[in-house]
Order: C-alpha cells, then sequence, then structure tokens
C-alpha cells in the first residue's frame, strides 16, 4: 500500500461543516428518527436465546485463550509458544476490552438479568476504573458525540483532533503525542475521566480529584500486579519471557484499540459540531448527530469481532445499548435509510481510514 | 488462598475461570445442578438440585428462589423446598401454570444437567425442634409442598408418632405425591391421611377438624382463602404458608413508589427520577436521556412503565432506567 495510490481517492472534509450541511426538512429528521427508534425496537423484542449464547460463547473463548496464553508463555523460551502464547493473550485482552468491557458497560446485555454480565458490576482488563469509564464514555461521550468542547474523545484532552480547537506551540507535539497515547492507550483511558485540562484550569475540586486518582491507583496496582509481577514471578527462571508476552500484549491491545477507536470518529467524512448544536436537540436530530459524526470499518466477521463490533460505530452510536452481535444485521438498513435521505455513511478499511486520521493529526498539529 | 489466587484473575475471581469447568464451585453466586427430573402429575414435576458449594441448608417448610433463563433472561420464582432437610439434594415440585413464562420450562423444558440460579433457603414455616409429638397438616393443592418436605424430614428420622394430613385437591389424579403419600401412611401407623377431593366433595367445613385440632400444632398451606378461614377459626394457634404472588401493575400511568424508605406519589409523566430526585431522595444519574446506564436502580416490587413506549415491565430484581422509567401503579426501588 502506498500513499500515492490513496491520495487521489480522498477529499479532505472541513472539520465542521454545518449541521444544515444536510438538507433535511425538520418533518423529515423526525421522521427518519421514528425509523431508527422502529429498528431500535424491532431488536429489542426479538432479543433472545440465541443473544444470550452469543455473548456467553465470546466469554468463554475469551478466558480460554487468556489461559492458553498465559500457559503457552511459561514455555516462552521456546520462540514459537512465546510467539503463540502472546498472540493468544493480546487477542483476549483485545476481546475483554472490546467485544465484553466495552459493550457490557454500556449495559448491552443487561436485558438478560445476568449479574455477571451486568453494567453495574462489570469491570475490565484495563487501568481505567469501570465506573470512571462509564462517566467519561457512556454519558460524556455518548452523550455530546463528536460536539467539540463537549465531548473530551475529541482530542482526548490532550491532541488537537479539530480546527475549532484553538492552536497553540503545543499542538506542533499533536503526532508524537498521538504516538504516546495510542503506545499507552490504557492509561489514557484510565487518565481521560480525571479531566486533567480541568485540574489545570482549577475548574475541579481537588477531593475530587484525588478519590478517583485513588481509583485509578488501586487498578493500576491490581493489574501491574498480576501481569508484571506474579505471572512472571510463577514462571520462575523464565520470568523474562512470560514479562515480555505480557507487556507485548498488552501493548498490542492498547496500539489496536487504539486505532479501532480513532477510526471511529476522526477519518475524513465523519462531522463535528459546536455546542450549539445541542439546543433544543430533538431526538431526530440527535440521531442524525451520531450517523454524521461517526463511522464504520469494514471488514469480514473475524474482524468485527476483534473490533468489539466498533466497526459498526454508526450503529453503535445510534443504539449503544443493543447487543453488538446486532450490529451487522441493522447496518444494511442503517445505510440504505442514510442514502434515502441523502446522508454520509462514512465506512472504508481499517488501513485507509486510519491514514486518514493520522493525516487529520498531523495537519492540525500546524495552525 | 483464595485472595491469593485473585492476583492472578483480577478484575474477575478465580471462580469465574474455574466455572468453565464446573459453574458449582462458585463461592459468590449460588448455582445448582438439576440431577433428577420426575413427572408428579400431567402439570407438576419434581426437580431434584444438587446445589453448589455455597448452599448452607435448609429446614423443611422452607421456600428457596430459583433463577432459571428463559428465552436468554433471567427470572426469578419462588418454590417450597420440598425433600428431607437432612439430605444434601434439594427437591422442589413445580406446577406448570398456562400462559406462565417460568413455570411451563422449569416443569417441560429443564432435563437432568441444568444449572440453574438459586438463592438461600428462607422462610420460617417450620417445625419446632424437638418436633412436636402431635401435628395436624391441612394443605390443598400445591401447598403440600412444604408439608411434603416436613413429612419426609421425620419420616426419614422414624416412625412418625401422630399425625394427620388432610389434603384437598379437584381430583384424585390432582394429587401431588398421591402415591408416595399412600406408601407412607401405610408404612407409618402413625400418619392418618384424609384426601377430600373437591370436585365430587365440595370443600372442606374447618368445623369438622375443630376436635383435632385442640391438642395439635397445626401447620396449614394452601390457597388464601382456606389460609384465611383457618386463622378466623383457630386463631394464632396455626403456623401459616401465603403464597404471594408479586405486585403486578393494572396498567395507567402514576403510582406510590417507595424509594427505599422515602415513599412518592409519582404522577403520569414524570421521571422515576425526577419524582425522586424532587422528594429529596439521592438518586444516581447520568445522561438523562436512556443512554449511559448511569441511573439505574433495582425494582424490588411492582412494575414499571417505558416513558418513551409506553410498555409496562418489570420484576423483582430488575435494574429499571429511572431517567426513561414512570410509575404505573404501586412500586418498590432498592436505594
Amino acid at each position: 500500500m502506498s500513499l500515492a495510490l490513496v491520495g487521489p481517492s480522498l477529499k479532505p472534509v472541513p472539520s465542521t461543516p454545518a449541521p444544515e450541511a444536510t438538507s433535511l426538512t425538520p418533518g423529515q429528521v423526525e421522521e427518519l428518527g421514528r425509523r431508527l427508534d422502529a429498528i431500535r425496537e424491532r431488536i429489542v423484542a426479538e432479543r433472545g436465546a440465541t443473544d444470550a449464547a452469543y455473548i456467553h460463547s465470546v466469554i468463554r473463548k475469551q478466558r480460554y485463550l487468556e489461559i492458553g496464553g498465559r500457559a503457552l508463555l511459561f514455555a516462552g523460551v521456546l520462540p514459537p509458544a512465546w510467539i503463540l502464547g502472546t498472540a493468544m493473550l493480546s487477542a483476549s485482552k483485545i476481546l475483554e476490552n472490546m467485544e465484553l468491557g466495552h459493550n457490557v458497560m454500556h449495559g448491552q446485555w443487561d436485558w438478560m438479568r445476568d449479574p455477571k454480565i451486568h453494567s453495574s458490576t462489570w469491570d475490565w482488563d484495563n487501568t481505567s476504573p469501570a465506573e470512571h469509564w462509564k462517566h467519561s464514555h457512556n454519558y460524556m461521550h455518548h452523550t455530546y458525540t463528536n460536539v467539540v468542547g463537549k465531548d473530551r474523545d475529541v482530542g482526548y484532552g490532550i491532541l488537537r483532533m479539530s480546527d475549532e480547537q484553538k492552536w497553540n506551540p503545543y499542538y506542533l507535539l499533536n503526532p508524537l503525542v498521538n504516538v504516546l497515547l495510542a503506545t499507552f492507550f490504557q492509561w489514557g483511558v484510565a487518565l481521560h475521566d480525571l479531566e486533567v485540562e480541568k485540574i489545570i484550569a482549577g475548574e475541579k475540586d481537588r477531593k475530587t480529584v484525588w478519590t478517583q486518582l485513588k481509583g485509578i491507583g488501586k487498578k493500576v496496582v491490581r493489574q501491574f500486579t498480576k501481569d508484571y509481577v506474579v505471572f512472571p514471578a510463577l514462571a520462575g527462571p523464565f520470568f523474562l519471557p512470560v514479562l515480555a508476552g505480557n507487556v507485548t500484549a498488552n501493548l498490542v491491545r492498547n496500539l489496536w484499540s487504539h486505532a479501532i477507536i480513532f477510526c471511529g470518529h476522526f477519518p475524513d467524512g465523519a462531522v463535528q459540531f459546536d455546542e450549539e448544536q445541542l439546543e433544543g436537540e430533538t431526538r431526530g436530530q440527535w440521531y442524525v448527530r451520531q450517523m454524521l459524526g461517526s463511522a464504520n470499518l469494514d471488514g469480514g466477521p473475524l474482524f468485527h469481532l476483534m473490533s468489539g463490533n466498533l466497526s459498526f460505530q454508526i450503529e453503535h452510536h445510534l443504539f449503544p445499548d443493543l447487543p453488538s452481535n446486532r450490529y451487522a444485521e441493522i447496518a444494511p438498513e442503517v445505510r440504505e435509510l442514510c442514502a434515502e435521505y441523502g446522508l454520509e455513511y462514512t465506512t472504508g478499511p481499517l488501513w485507509k481510514q486510519y491514514l486518514q486520521v493520522l493525516r487529520k493529526i498531523n495537519r492540525l498539529a500546524l495552525p | 488462598m483464595l485472595r491469593a489466587f485473585t492476583a492472578l484473575t483480577t478484575p474477575l475471581l478465580p471462580e469465574d475461570y474455574l466455572g468453565l469447568v464446573d459453574p458449582l464451585w462458585s463461592q459468590t453466586v449460588l448455582r445448582g445442578r438439576v440431577v433428577a427430573v420426575r413427572r408428579e402429575t400431567a402439570r407438576a414435576t419434581t426437580l431434584t438440585i444438587k446445589p453448589g458449594r455455597r448452599w448452607k441448608g435448609h429446614r423443611a417448610g422452607q421456600f428457596v428462589r430459583i433463577g432459571v433463563d428463559v428465552d436468554g433472561v433471567r427470572h426469578w420464582r419462588t418454590y417450597s423446598l420440598n425433600g428431607n432437610e437432612d439430605s444434601r439434594l434439594l427437591t422442589v415440585t413445580v406446577q406448570a401454570l398456562p400462559g406462565g413464562v417460568v413455570s411451563p420450562q422449569l416443569a417441560h423444558g429443564t432435563p437432568v444437567g441444568t444449572v440453574l440460579h438459586l438463592e438461600d433457603a428462607a422462610g420460617d414455616f417450620v417445625l419446632p425442634t424437638p418436633a412436636p409429638a402431635k401435628l395436624l397438616m391441612l394443605t390443598a393443592g400445591s401447598g403440600i409442598t412444604p408439608v411434603m418436605g416436613m413429612l419426609r424430614t421425620l419420616a426419614a428420622r422414624g416412625p412418625l408418632t401422630d399425625v394427620v394430613l388432610v389434603h384437598s385437591a379437584p381430583t384424585s389424579d390432582d394429587v401431588i405425591f398421591r402415591d408416595e403419600l399412600t406408601l407412607l401412611a401405610a408404612l407409618h401407623p402413625g400418619l392418618r391421611l384424609v384426601v377430600r377431593h373437591t370436585a365430587d366433595e365440595g370443600r372442606l367445613d374447618l368445623a369438622e377438624l375443630d376436635g383435632l385440632v385442640a391438642d395439635r400444632e397445626v401447620f396449614v398451606c394452601g390457597p388464601d382463602a382456606l389460609l384465611t378461614a383457618a386463622q378466623q377459626r383457630w386463631g394464632e394457634k396455626v403456623r401459616l404458608e401465603r403464597f404471594t404472588p408479586p405486585v403486578r401493575s393494572e396498567g395507567g400511568s402514576g403510582g406510590t413508589v417507595a424509594y427505599g424508605a422515602t415513599t412518592v406519589d409519582v404522577d403520569g409523566g414524570a421521571s422515576l427520577l425526577e419524582a425522586g430526585e424532587d422528594a429529596g431522595v439521592l438518586m444516581p444519574s447520568g445522561c438523562r436521556m436512556g443512554i449511559c446506564f448511569g441511573c439505574v436502580l433495582p425494582l424490588r416490587d411492582g412494575q414499571v412503565r417505558n416513558l418513551r413506549t409506553g410498555e409496562i415491565h418489570g420484576e423483582p430484581g430488575d435494574l429499571v432506567q429511572t431517567c426513561i422509567s414512570g410509575a404505573s401503579g404501586p412500586a418498590t426501588l432498592d436505594i
């Protein structure tokens, strides 16, 4: 793949086209909203034993992958065992964070009333405490999706991802900060809800910050003890291969989830909004914002599973609490609705979308 | 020891992995496996359940809540334990109710090997220790089930001394445990079995039993009418077991909702979140638009109305999104 090959097909899109760029009448917007509601209601009515069997099976596979990966890493002095063990552990960590953690904490499986698979009880293999994540992600990001200044996922408070963010010389570091964020993504996620920029501006009281820090600290200690102390120590003389495998698996998970997540809202075609958009926003308008602000990824069933079905970012943002296994099923309908109402349905293969994201990060490093 | 292993499995527990081998090993979630299924009558089935490690035992006459996944959704129902309390296995007898969600599946669609969810046994309808020498058991319909547990427990410990069981059922075919009761009566001269077939003979007149009641401990279990009549006739002397169904909404919007200790009259249009906040309840909240699940509270009793769709739903234990739910009749939320 070469940049020259990609170049001509990519049309840079201004990062904040006015919402009225869609030439829909208010009546049409609400009609679209009702049709989307109808899709949601249909899936809600259909949810049942096959969906439950699906999530149980993913949970089982993830746990077997983890057990298998960690077991193989104990034989990690042998290169094939190290490679396979690390690959299995990486895959397990990706599944655990994305198809399980992210989606369960969205309440996608709450309807099963199983306290073990429930948004209120689930915790994930990540340094970010579940409660913080549910606030910064489920609430802030999914409510104010792509509203610059409200949705902190636009730049995570450390990157410039929109022309609307005023440039300053710090943003010259945009590409470097992005590499660091991708490498240490779970830290980015953990610190996300701290809202560091608000602490610096003195807008957050110390007690809240301290409580949050303690929560993060507790999780960090547990995660680190597990991956970097106990499992390597159990391997005795093979401490280093196990440690290296665990570090690598966490890194792979970080890079992968960063790529998938950044491709959800920042490729060309995904629209950002200003705060005016939120005033008196109707349900129909909310739906339109979610669709225009999100971008999908093309791929096969395995790719969708490993992306936690965030490759169906548009469907996920329309219906964040529908079971992830259903997004593939409703995607063609959503796409047709978009075509019918003249709305952009942004989608593309991962490599192409990711290049667009990287290009945007580089471009916005400059004023 | 367990805590040490948790360092390996955090944020999960060791049992979440061990559960791949046997879900009954859990120390935090009580489960049981069906080890035998026996058809009692056309509608009633007895399940023998081997409880998991966390089971603390039970007294004969107590009940247990059983959680079963129907169409992917966990439902809880209460059943009397009717086995010998000294046994390591539990037995419950399930009547398939026509149109029911849970009972038909438990009665007819639960093969040996099925894993069910359990709660600890509860209830104070139990035999005193030591067991009274003279007993009168008055039962009707499925009210026989807790009493059966008492009889089996006593019979397993030795000969029954002086027990009178008066049981009512519409016809002979409707008598749950008919053969076993007959056998018990044959084996134990101290057990007198009186079965009344109400379809032919009509309902029992409690006055007939006055003579028996005088010097006996009386245990009554059956429909409400029987319990009320027994209580009126013999007063505090009788011990009762009442099967109370959970409160269901009769439709409509608005209602009285208990938020823990605070009771609030909720208007038809108001969300449970707003109504609770207005009444000074410290409600958890988030997006206030049904997205983030920051506001869910467990429903203990009653039902709620989805303000978006008008759907009335809810069973005890459901987690309700208070920001998009309104009242529909009386309900209780845990907070």
